[in-house]
Order: C-alpha cells, then structure tokens, then sequence
C-alpha cells in the first residue's frame, strides 16, 4: 500500500478508533466496578457536546498552544503509519507534548500549572525507555525505518522482551492510566480538579480529548510493531494490551510523582537497558565493540519506500 | 595565508589598543571598527576556497617561534607571581613542572625537529573561526553597554577596569584563532596558555573574595590541563620526532600517538569543564555575563572539545576512547540532571553547557565519521543558542536585579522581546526540530552503531534536559498578575547582539543541511574518506516540514481571542482580586504563589557532583594508565 493512502487511512480511521476505544474503555471500567456505564458511543458525544460549549479562557493565547498540540499528534501519527523515522516520530510526539505542556503553564493557574509540571515529569519518566525500545528495534531490525521494521521477517518481540515489557509500563504512563494518572485523570479522584486540563474548555477541550485518541492510535499501532512479522497476532495483542491497561487503571491507586519516577526508571535500567544490553554482548552482529569505524552502516533509508508495511492496520480493522 | 596571520593579529593588536584608550567614546568606536574587520574576516576566510597553502610563512617561522617563546616565559612568570602571591603551592608547582618540561623541550640534547608547517587551515578550523568571529563578535558588542550599566548602574561597588576588561576580550578571541589554525602543537600550547591566562584574569575581574577564589580554581584546573598538553608534546617528539598537529593524527602507527592523544584529550577535557574540572566554569559565574557568555559559547570551553574531536581518528576504536567517551556521557547524565535542582538561571546554563560538552566530548571519544559529524554540529548548534541565552540572562538581571528562573514569571509581558528571543534559544537547545536536537539524533545514530551501551546514558541526560528547559520555558509564559512593561529593554549594542543572535539560532536551524554539505561533510571526508550524510535526505525533508510547521505557530497570536471569554483563574476558593488572590477557610484572603519543582526530594546537586567527579576521576586515571600498559 502506498504509504500516502496508509496516511489518509489514518487521519480519517484514527479519532474514529480512538473514539470506540475511549468508549470500550469506560464501558469496561464500569462493568469492572459493577457498573452499567455509558454507551460505547458517549466520547462521541461528549466531544460534538464540546465543540458548541462557549470557550472560556484565562489567556488568550493558551489555545493556540493546544492546537499546535492537536496538529503536532496528527502529525506524529502520520509520520509512524507513513513508515519514518522512528527517532523523528519520537521527537514529533516530544514536541506535541511540550506544546501541551507550555498551554498548560501558559493557563497560569495554581491546578493547571501543577498539571503541566507533573506532566513533564511522566515525560522524563517515559522518554528514555521509548527512545530505548526505538533503539531496541534498530539493533535488531537494522532500521530505525517504521516500514522496515513493520517488514522485518522475524517477531521482534522474541529478541526484545525486555524492552515490550518496559514499553508496556510506560504506555501506563502515556495512556494517563492509574498508577500514573498524576497530570490529569478521568477518573473523579483527581486531587488536581483536572490538572493539567483544568483551564481548558469547550472546543479547546475537543481538541485535547481528540488529539488522545490519535496518540492512543499511534501507541497501539508501536505495540503492533513488536509482533509486525505476524499482522494478526499483532492486531490481537494490541487489542489486549489496551485491555490489560485498563484492568491495571482500575486495579491499582495513584501512585506519588517519586514512585512513578524511580519505578519507571529502574524498569528502564532493568527490563529495557537490560534487554539491549544481552543484544549487545550476544548478538553475533558487529553492534557490542566500539572497534568499527562503521562509515558506511548509518545510511537511514528513504523515508517512502516501495515497500508496503502493514502497519494501519490496527487503525482500519478495529 | 595572509588573511589567517591577520586574523590571528589582528585581535591582539586592537586588544592592546584597547589597553590604553580610557574614554568610552572612542572605545565604543574602536570595538565597533575592530568587530567589523574580525567579522568581514571570518566570513572571507570561509568563502575563500579551502586549503589554502600554508607552506610559507611571510616572516621567518624561526624568528616567530622565539617571539612566541618570549611570550611563553612571560606567561609562565607571571603566573608565577600569581601563585606566588596567592600562596597557592599548587598553581606554583604546575607552573614550575612546565616550565621547566618546556625548557628541557626546547633546550635540551636532541630537540627541535625543524617544524616545517606552523599554521594549517581546514573546514572544522573555518567553523571554529567563524563561531569564534561571528558569536565572539557579537559578545564583545554587547559588552559596550553592557559593562557601561555595569558600572554606572548595577554595581557601583567594583572598579571600573573597563579598558582591561575589553582589551582581555580581544586577546581572548585572537588567541582562540590562533588555536584553532596552529598546526605546530607548541605554537597551539601557547594559545592554550593565554586563553588560560585571560580566563582567569576575567573570572577574577570584580576582585571579590568569591571571584578571586573562583578564578584561582579555574587557573589550577586549566593549568593541570596546560601540564598534560606540555606532556603530550614532549612524548610526541621523543617517538615521532615531530610536533605536527597534522603529522600526528595521520600518524601510520596509531599506538605510538595513542599516549599523547590521551594527554591532549585530558587537556581538552579540562578546559571543556568536564566532570572532574567543571567546577571551574559553574565558579565562572561570578564574572559579569558577557565573560560567561564568552567562556561558555565561542571560546574556552570550544577549545577543549576542539581538540578533543580533533583526537578523534586516533583514539577512535581503542579504549582511550571508549574512556573518552565515557567520561562525555557521565557528564551530561550529571549536568542534565543538577540543573534540575538550580533555580539560578546562570547555574542552569552553566550545568546545561557541561552536559552539551559532555555529548560532544562522548562523539569525540567514540570517534567514528558520524559521531564526529554530530559532534561538530553541536559545536555549531550550542555556540549560538547558548551564547543568546547567557546575553538575555545578562540583561534580565540587569533589569530585574535578579536571575532567579522563579523571578521570571511574566517575562513574556514585562520584557516581550527578551522574552521571546529566549525561547528561541531554548527551542534551539532541546526541541525538535531545532538545532541541538538535530545533533543530538546523529549523536544517538552514531552512539547506538558504535556502541549502544553508550545509549542509556543519551536517553536518560536528554529526558533530563527536556524537564528543565521547559519548566523554564513555562516560566516565562505563566503570567498569574500581568506585571509592568520595562521600559527600554535593550539598549543598541545589545540589540544588535540578542538580534543577530536569535537570527542566526534561527539560521543554522533552517541552512544546517547547507552548513553540513559545504564546511561539516568535507572535513568529515578529509578525516574518514567520503560518507553519506548521517541524515538522510528523507528525514532532513520531514525536519524542514517540522520546522515550518512550528514557525506558523506565532501567526496563531494574529488571531488573539476570537469567540472567547476571558475569566479568571480556578483557585479553588472565590476569587478576590483577579487570579492572584482567593478567599479560603474562615473568609481568610489567601494569594497564589506558584513554583517550579526541583525534584529536590530525589536529586541533590551536591550528591550528584561528588559522584559525578568520583566515577569521572577514575575514569580518566584509566584513561591516561591505559596507554603506557
């Protein structure tokens, strides 16, 4: 497939799968606390509700930064199901997240600037173990390409258990789920009023909610990557993982920002550097002796290429 | 030729007009003239087409060689006295053992192999001039009205030495052009030297107890540094029989060059402030800011990582470099993370340049083509980003008589153009797709084909960084009580510098590919044979798209509030007077204070710099071991 169409197939497919999930996931959530919960379609709802609410702001320009936000995850999730980059796709999501961030402290309110600084400390708890598990990828797929590694014959998850296990801890975090649901929860034991959100209304509000279901799309589409030899099984599991998110969201209380952060970093250290770490000292390629002077081996391939990676189709099957 | 013997002069001579001429007028002239010239110079040098034959020496190399050696003695008498004087047995000592190492070099049976080639110039010493012309330049700019509210305005209570102050400017950057030309290692000793000397002499400017301590401390450090350089040529000699920059590092045998590569990235890793030695440059703060800015961006610190990614190709591969490395990578965890704990915005710089150093002392040491291609980028990238940040500091604290990150809350509204000219620099110090972040990626490319244990260190520095830089950036926005405008933010010479500055953060960012295709990719070729570019075309594409993408994001401010209604902030309580006051339990008025974390319950700066020098020093003690086993 023409990695043009797969874009398409995801900016159209995304907030339409992120919606269902959203309202799976609260359905779900109910039914684990005994409850009847609303209809899969209420996300649905709730945005059109939001998009004709009156937008009430603090300042002026905090909007401008949520819908530099909204652009910046789109553009994220195009650049991973056009196959790029997987390095850039990571840094594309930083800057997304940075802009929500500044929109937050640009809010000026004592809740919302909490939010956004607790925020930057789940980035600084994720952002080493996704960039590991990107590195992870590259030393056993050769490529930081999403294409090449989507294509890459063999499971990635049997060399990198480590790593999707770290990954999976992480997308706790990403996913705002409790444990780590500390910046802004959607639960109603938020301590925070709603964090990082609480200056934020109407269509402005929109947008964040949608720009997360593009990003839960993208996030689920990289736990599909681990299992890309095997399109199904891929599909499956992240299907499952969401699943299991969920359970964990309603299993376990919210930890403090000093847990989370040593948690998440000693299941870097452990799962993830511990993971690269074996690849390194047992793989048989040249990756472990600084010996090589290598000029030759860091030509990042084109970012379109020929080769149709599979990679939307979690967005178009669910 | 005649051009670069000019550049090298040049700064001297004005530097030693400047000595003399009192009146502020004229000096302001002067500089102003002066800056022209070394900036028209640089940019000369860099259009004209590279190598140019630097066989010949107009005068005869011998006659220079004993001016320099004339100067050599000076520099070692007068830091003599200074030890002397300041009772330091250390500093007295360093001085001795060099000089008397130098003497036997030059004196002694068997010495004085005829150096045939004293200067040479290549792209990466055609990058070092230009950041050195252009950024150093627009320091020195700056400085006029900086050093004038200085004294007049800010702080009465140090002498006015303003004369000193800029005629050190200019031998400061005169001697960085000297280093990064001089192919006779001698010759860039000497240059070595005098950065040393002027780095201490203004450090020590104000003469408070503080600064004189803090400069002391610099002056041992780079002194030990000037000690291990002095070593390393010696040793050179008696092997290799030559003191050729060039000569060594096309060496054939690379074993027999591998101790002095090891010496002079020691020298190299003391005057880019790293672990065991970057106390001296977060001392360096006690100088007025166009000193900072200097040591930090164009000069000084460059010097060292200069060097370190000229070893590159001999220590590449081996496990000196492998040391090299990990010294550079030890240091950006620790820098990235202390400034985290620092609310003072000069310690914040001065931590996030050790950990930028840091990164590039890592490329040098893992020393293969891209890392070395990524190393220089960030030569590039940090010289411009970092240098605005410091002048923008400078001037906030001029105006707000403060520096503290928590005081510049509001900035956005009370001083707009500062303001925004900073979050260029930080955008350019950490965030996609900008500058330092471009680097950073090849740097992770280049790590992770080297060797990706090296990684984790990368990953967990640069989550680091993100959390202080946009804790800051956030700052700068928040605005809870719209403070008063300052009236008269910039005066022309800073203007003129901030402006320039931003616009050139800005234009490394957009024609870095152009940067790597002309200056970065040749020399790179020169070293290691032809490579392709480290980032593809593909992804360079995408990066341009990014960055256009960010740019629209102030058109967005055209549009200010359309459709929506302005209301006071969430407090949790009735507001009282707008957002800053709420009335809380027992119809008490509380007001809103708003602060920034420092993760102070798990990071300790302190803790971190013990540690930080601890594993770093025993690094290096197995570093400079390794060779002579």
């Amino acid at each position: 497939m023409n990695p043009l169409v797969q874009v398409l197939i995801y900016l159209v497919a995304a907030p339409l799968v992120g919606g269902l999930l959203a309202g799976w996931d609260r359905r779900i959530s109910a039914r684990m606390q005994a409850r009847q919960g609303p209809p899969i379609l209420q996300p649905f709802h709730d945005v059109l509700k939001l998009l004709q609410k009156e937008n009430i702001v603090v300042h002026r320009s905090q909007n401008f930064y949520i819908l530099f936000f909204l652009v910046l995850v789109i553009f994220t999730g195009g650049l991973f199901f056009a196959g790029a980059d997987l390095l850039l796709v990571i840094f594309a999501l930083t800057l997304a997240a940075i802009f929500f961030v500044l929109g937050a402290y640009k809010a000026s309110s004592p809740y919302s600037f909490i939010g956004a600084e607790r925020e930057l400390i789940q980035m600084m708890a994720y952002e080493p173990m996704v960039l590991l598990t990107a590195i992870g990828m590259y030393m056993v797929s050769k490529s930081f390409s999403v294409s090449e590694i989507a294509s890459h014959p063999t499971l990635l998850v049997v060399t990198l258990p480590g790593v999707f296990l770290g990954f999976l801890y992480t997308l706790e975090i990403k996913f705002r789920k409790s444990p780590f649901d500390l910046s802004c929860s959607h639960h109603a034991h938020q301590e925070l009023v709603r964090g990082i959100t609480t200056e934020f209304s109407g269509r402005t509000l929109a947008m964040i909610e949608i720009a997360h279901w593009y990003e839960n799309v993208f996030l689920l589409g990289w736990i599909y990557l681990f299992f890309g030899s095997m399109p199904w099984l891929g599909v499956t599991v992240a299907l499952l993982v969401f699943v299991f998110l969920i359970l964990v969201d309603n299993v376990f209380a919210r930890l403090k920002w000093e847990a989370m952060l040593k948690s998440a970093w000693v299941v870097t250290l452990v799962l993830g550097f511990g993971n690269i770490l074996a690849l390194a000292l047992f793989s048989p390629s040249p990756a472990a002796p600084v010996a090589k002077a290598a000029p030759a081996t860091l030509h990042a391939p084109a970012v379109v290429t020929p080769v149709p990676p599979p990679a939307a189709e979690p967005a178009r099957r669910t | 030729m005649n051009l670069i013997l000019t550049l090298i002069a040049f700064p001297f001579v004005v530097g030693a007009g400047l000595l003399w001429l009192r009146p502020d007028g004229l000096r302001k002239i002067l500089v102003a003239g002066a800056l022209l010239v070394v900036v028209g110079l640089s940019v000369a040098l860099a259009l004209v087409p590279a190598p140019l034959d630097l066989q010949n020496l107009p005068v005869g190399g011998h006659a220079i060689s004993l001016g320099m050696l004339a100067v050599e003695i000076l520099i070692s008498l007068y830091l003599f006295y200074v030890g002397v004087r300041a009772r330091h047995a250390l500093i007295v000592l360093l001085v001795l053992a060099q000089a008397g190492l130098m003497t036997w070099f030059e004196f002694g049976p068997g010495a004085h192999a005829a150096g045939s080639q004293y200067l040479f110039v290549d792209q990466f010493s055609v990058i070092m001039a230009l950041i050195n012309g252009l950024v150093g330049g627009g320091i020195c700019l700056y400085a006029l009205g900086y050093m004038r509210e200085y004294h007049e305005q800010a702080h009465r209570e140090v002498p006015d030495r303003r004369p000193l102050f800029f005629a050190l400017l200019f031998v400061f950057m005169g001697a960085m052009f000297g280093l990064v030309f001089a192919n006779n290692l001698t010759w860039l000793l000497l240059f070595w030297e005098i950065t040393t000397v002027c780095s201490f002499l203004l450090i020590g400017y104000t003469q408070t107890e503080e600064a004189k301590r803090n400069a002391l401390r610099a002056l041992v450090m780079n002194l030990s540094g000037g000690l291990a350089f002095a070593l390393a040529i010696v040793w050179l000699q008696r092997q290799t029989g030559g003191v050729e920059l060039q000569a060594m590092l096309h060496s054939p045998d690379k074993a027999l060059v591998l101790l002095p590569a090891a010496l002079l990235c020691f020298a190299g890793i003391t005057k880019s402030a790293q672990l065991p030695f970057s106390s001296w440059l977060l001392g360096a703060m006690v100088a007025p800011t166009p000193v900072s800015a200097l040591l930090h961006s164009s000069t000084m610190v460059k010097a060292g990582v200069y060097l370190v990614l000229r070893m590159a190709p001999v220590v590449t591969g081996t496990k000196v470099g492998l040391l090299v490395a990990l010294v550079g990578a030890v240091t950006f965890v620790v820098g990235s993370f202390a400034a985290i704990t620092c609310s003072d915005a000069k310690r914040v710089l001065a931590w996030s340049t050790v950990a930028n150093l840091g990164l590039i002392v890592l490329c040098g040491g893992i020393g293969t083509a891209e890392a070395v291609w990524a190393g220089v980028l960030l030569i590039i990238f940090h010289a411009v980003a970092k240098c605005l940040l410091f002048l923008c500091v400078g001037v906030i604290e001029h105006k707000q008589h403060s520096r503290d990150i928590e005081s510049m809350a509001g900035l956005i509204v009370s001083m707009p153009r500062v303001a925004v000219m900073m979050q260029i620099g930080m955008a350019g110090m950490f965030l996609a797709p900008f500058g330092m972040l471009i680097s950073k990626w090849a740097v992770l490319k280049a790590v992770v084909d080297a060797s990706p244990v090296l990684s984790v260190f990368v990953v967990f520095g640069s989550s680091a960084t993100l959390f202080f830089w946009v804790k800051w950036m956030g700052k700068l926005v928040q605005v809870v009580a719209p403070p008063p405008r300052v009236p008269h933010e910039l005066d022309l010479g800073e203007s003129i510098a901030l402006h320039g500055l931003a616009a050139a953060t800005w234009l490394a960012c957009l024609l870095f590919p152009l940067i790597s295709t002309h200056l970065i990719l040749p020399y790179v070729a020169g070293v290691y044979g032809a490579i392709g570019g480290p980032l593809s075309q593909g992804n360079i594409t995408i990066m341009i798209i990014m960055m256009a993408l960010v740019m629209l994001f102030p058109v967005t401010f055209l549009n200010r509030g359309r459709g929506v209604r302005v209301t006071d902030a969430y407090l949790g309580g009735a507001n009282v007077r707008g957002s800053t006051h709420f009335r809380s339990t027992a119809d008490s008025v509380q007001d809103v204070a708003i602060g920034n974390y420092y993760l102070s319950a798990i990071l300790n700066e302190a803790w971190l710099a013990r540690w930080g020098v601890i594993s770093s020093a025993v690094l290096l003690a197995a570093m400079l071991l390794l060779p002579l086993l």
